[in-house]
């Protein structure tokens, strides 16, 4: 920011250029986060006529709460279970894209596209097609002896939505690691090669450390997306049930303060997933200032 | 490629193929079912061949949509959506690069709090001040309209950021010598930055008008009148109903429609998207 460029010297005609934007920030994002904090500390009767400050009650009483806890869990288990899987598969599938020549942009178009579906059609798509009573996973698992029913079973809730919420993402992260892989200098592999390092030793030993950055910096995204870009996933396949198993954070936030009104509590809720957020986002800055280093 | 394996290769294309045909599977479900009609859901097995009845679903949901579920037809929930949608993304192009503009070319008390009240909207989804955000919506009036569903979306730290990154790299001597010649900032803006950072700012719009499109805690909150509702609010509506099954091939055509226009702009553009991608991600 400190540089030595020339500029113009109206006095006044910035803060007109700046004020759409800092009108908006001020308005939708700096007022509603500054009420949710302070919303935090405030505690209403069931009837919304008092309102007393009861300090960091609501905090406590959060991570007393089992159901908070719970979602907690849950959270934890549905990011990384879907960070893993979409980085996972994205991964096989950029490695073989770097492999071909010709039929690369062919490859990358027919895989790319799912990006623009949004979250909430992918979730309505699987579960029509895990759809216990006519869809064609539940039919063919139940060829195997297993009777699919996400409506009941907590695992097979879980495992729809982390399935959903993959799918989608996996193009995201297949274009970044063909970036990433394009950028390993061929003369590394290559020298590798005559040393006689096969494609294995080749993928452990020189691709998969020049990809830390890369990879480190979709895990990051990733996990933001699993936690909030997620919502409409849970909200229009499971609805956090059965019995709150996919219950994460974002939706729990949206179900106690919308539907329960219990406005002190989910502004706490509101208040954790704020610090959440600016650590992961931290995190991802630290990452782009590495990457210029080198 | 290093060395030529070809069984390697093999395993390659097998790979990719079986990517393909992974990721494509749930459209093509979803494009099956919107072919059947209604009976072909009772019981058994959902289809996986192509119906006759696509024409009939497809007229249907947009001229009049499912009247049960009380959605409106299709075709305003694809009109409210592409507002929507252009909305979002010609808004936040244009305060970003008006604030980019203020940042980069001018020295004034309070810029680097202008810099970082922006920088902060990074940490601030919707999705942690639901509430708060609903009630000074619901306090200005703008509940049920266009300015409702766009306006509280359209600042934009990542988009403010990534202007400002293109306006460092143009060179200060074409400053001065639009100065030298005369020019005033908003000639210099109008005249040198917008031509210049076009293709930015198309790649910038492909990846914003997907965002937009796809919104939806935030519709769903604002429109509890049916006629803003957005498709892909819609369709979650039309999907749920109590005690019965939904009528499968209704929705599978209205998730087929709500997903054509992102899905063509990725196709269509990818260049474009590619790069929008990217770079909004630096």
């Amino acid at each position: 920011m400190s540089d030595n460029r020339t500029v113009f010297g109206a006095k006044l005609l910035p803060y007109f250029l700046l004020f759409p934007q800092l009108a908006v920030t001020a308005i939708f994002f700096l007022w509603p986060a500054g009420q949710a904090v302070w919303q935090s500390f405030l505690r209403q009767d069931a009837f919304g006529l008092k309102t007393l400050f009861v300090g960091l009650a609501n905090y406590r009483a959060l991570f007393q709460d089992p159901d908070y806890l719970n979602s907690l869990q849950v959270t934890l288990v549905f990011a990384i279970s879907v960070t893993v899987l979409s980085l996972g598969v994205a991964l096989i599938l950029a490695l073989a894209v770097d492999r071909m020549i010709r039929s690369a942009t062919v490859y990358t178009t027919l895989l790319v596209w799912p990006y623009a579906v949004a979250p909430a059609i992918a979730g309505i798509m699987w579960w029509f097609m895990f759809n216990p009573s006519i869809g064609l996973f539940p039919y063919m698992l139940a060829m195997v002896g297993y009777h699919w029913d996400h409506s009941l079973k907590a695992g097979d809730a879980m495992i729809l939505v982390v399935i959903a919420a993959a799918w989608k993402q996996i193009s995201y992260n297949f274009l970044f690691f063909v970036a990433g892989l394009q950028a390993i200098p061929a003369s590394l592999r290559e020298a590798a090669a005559i040393d006689g390092a096969g494609p294995v030793k080749r993928f452990w030993s020189i691709t998969l450390p020049m990809l830390s950055p890369t990879t480190f910096f979709l895990m990051v995204v990733n996990v933001v997306y699993a936690m909030f870009d997620t919502f409409a996933v849970i909200h229009a396949t499971t609805q956090g049930g059965p019995a709150q198993a996919t219950d994460i954070l974002v939706y729990k936030v949206y179900d106690d303060g919308f539907i329960g009104h219990n406005l002190g509590s989910s502004a706490a809720q509101s208040v954790v997933l704020m610090a959440i957020v600016i650590v992961l986002t931290v995190a991802q800055f630290r990452w782009v200032e590495r990457r210029v280093q080198y | 490629m290093v060395e030529n394996r070809p069984w390697l290769n093999i395993l390659a294309h097998a790979v990719l193929i079986a990517g393909v045909l992974v990721v494509a599977f749930p459209v093509y479900i979803a494009f099956i079912a919107s072919t059947h009609g209604p009976n072909d859901f009772m019981s058994g097995l959902i289809p996986l061949w192509p119906g006759s009845h696509m024409v009939a679903n497809y007229s249907t949901i947009l001229s009049t949509g499912i009247s049960t579920s009380g959605a409106p037809p299709m075709k305003l929930m694809l009109w409210n959506s592409f507002v929507m949608a252009m909305m979002i993304a010609v808004g936040k192009i244009a305060i970003s690069i008006l604030s980019a503009f203020a940042i980069v070319y001018f020295r004034f008390p309070g810029r680097m709090i202008a810099f970082w009240m922006i920088f902060i909207t990074l940490m601030l989804p919707v999705e942690v001040r639901i509430f708060p955000t609903f009630k000074v919506v619901a306090d200005l009036g703008m509940l049920n309209s266009y300015a409702g569903l766009s306006i509280p979306l359209i600042a934009s730290a990542t988009a403010t950021f990534l202007f400002r990154q293109v306006f460092m790299t143009i060179p200060t001597e074409l400053m001065e010598a639009a100065r030298i010649d005369g020019a005033g900032p908003m000639k210099f803006f109008r005249d040198i930055l917008i031509p210049l950072s076009r293709t930015n700012m198309a790649a910038l719009f492909v990846i914003l008008f997907i965002y937009g499109w796809n919104q939806y805690l935030w519709p769903l909150l604002v429109t509890t009148d049916s006629s803003y509702q957005t498709v892909v609010t819609g369709i979650k509506r039309m999907a749920d109903v109590a005690d019965a099954e939904p009528q499968w091939n209704f929705v599978m055509t209205a998730v087929v429609l709500a997903m054509l226009p992102p899905v063509a702009v990725v196709i269509f553009m990818q260049r474009l998207f590619v790069k929008g991608l990217v770079e909004t991600e630096k």
